[in-house]
């Protein structure tokens, strides 16, 4: 079972590989985008790990809600409402559950996903966040590691994607031959989980 | 909604020049409008290029006159945040909408429509409207 420390954790541990990969992020954002994906990713969750500490919310669902709003209201770039978006989407469905299973998460997860979809527009394939999300929800029931596996192939199989969404689309064919910024932040987020759960 | 109260509206872009420029020529092309709530919701609150959420909830609180607010955005994360935000329920005013039109076109519309004392719902197909005018 997973409780609310747990989801501290990742979220703390996400924190942590934000904060190492910002220039990695960035420099993948340059070309594509408008090199600051790694930079606001940082700010956010550093507003995360700060709100964490503060409120010390006691459930799953309330840790990843508050976690959302955090994103939503310090990244200042698409990728705030729309990691926010996934983690509020993802604590509400969770809940207010003391501790939840990992089959419940998935499921939450994928609800939190689902919502990121229909806020952002994007699908499978058109080299986004959700490239990686997609295959590391449908690998979850395999445990975290098969997702944080699943999460890393899917950001790796954006290179050859032209974008279709975001400021990245506009530039059609140039944007074919680098790996997404998104899609790579997405997967430290889920390896975050593999890591929070000590595997 | 009262009788009496003016539709505030909001522009949101990534750049707190471009909003506060975009306000002020809707405001001035309006003419006789000039007592239309618009507020500018620009950039970061670092003052860099961007969306800010605190900027936008500031925004529309502060043209909130009890008829609702439009909301119109640029492009990217300012259309996202302000989704994000009427999401969460409790961050906006009531009767907060989000208008799906061009940016500059849409906000002279709208600040004009607003201070015939139209609805919210007149204000929004006037700003939506500006998508048919075409320039070629």
């Amino acid at each position: 079972m997973l409780d609310a420390d747990f989801f501290r954790r990742w979220m703390a541990v996400t924190a942590a590989s934000v904060d190492r990969e910002a220039e990695r992020l960035t420099a993948l954002d340059s070309p594509i985008g408008d090199a600051d994906h790694g930079s606001n990713l940082q700010r956010g969750f550093k507003a995360v790990v700060a709100a964490l500490e503060k409120d010390a919310p006691a459930t799953p669902g309330a840790v990843l809600t508050l976690a959302g709003r955090q994103l939503i209201s310090t990244v200042g770039g698409a990728s705030g409402p729309l990691y926010g978006t996934l983690l509020r989407g993802t604590g509400k469905a969770l809940g207010d559950a003391a501790e939840v299973s990992e089959a419940q998460f998935a499921e939450a997860l994928r609800a939190g996903v689902d919502k990121v979809m229909a806020l952002g527009g994007a699908a499978p394939g058109d080299k986004t966040m959700i490239d990686a999300l997609v295959p590391a929800v449908d690998a979850l029931g395999d445990g975290f590691g098969a997702a944080r596996t699943a999460a890393e192939q899917g950001a790796e199989a954006t290179i050859p994607l032209q974008a279709r969404k975001g400021r990245a689309s506009y530039l059609g064919e140039r944007s074919i031959g680098h790996q997404d910024p998104g899609a790579t932040s997405s997967a430290l987020l889920v390896a975050g989980l593999a890591e929070a759960a000590g595997e | 909604m009262s009788e009496n109260n003016l539709v505030g509206i909001v522009l949101v872009s990534h750049s707190a020049q471009v909003a506060a420029s975009v306000a002020e020529l809707a405001k001035g092309l309006a003419g006789g409008a000039t007592t239309v709530p618009v507020a500018p919701a620009g950039g970061t609150e670092g003052g860099g290029l961007g969306t800010s959420a605190e900027l936008i909830a500031a925004a529309a609180a502060s043209v909130d006159r009890g008829a609702g607010v439009a909301v119109l955005t640029d492009l990217g994360s300012a259309v996202l945040t302000v989704k994000a935000l009427l999401a969460e329920g409790d961050e906006l005013p009531a009767g907060t909408r989000l208008v799906d039109a061009p940016f500059v076109e849409g906000a002279v519309a709208a600040v004009v429509t607003a201070g015939t004392g139209a609805d919210l719902d007149a204000v929004a197909a006037a700003a939506a409207e500006a998508y048919t005018y075409r320039k070629v």
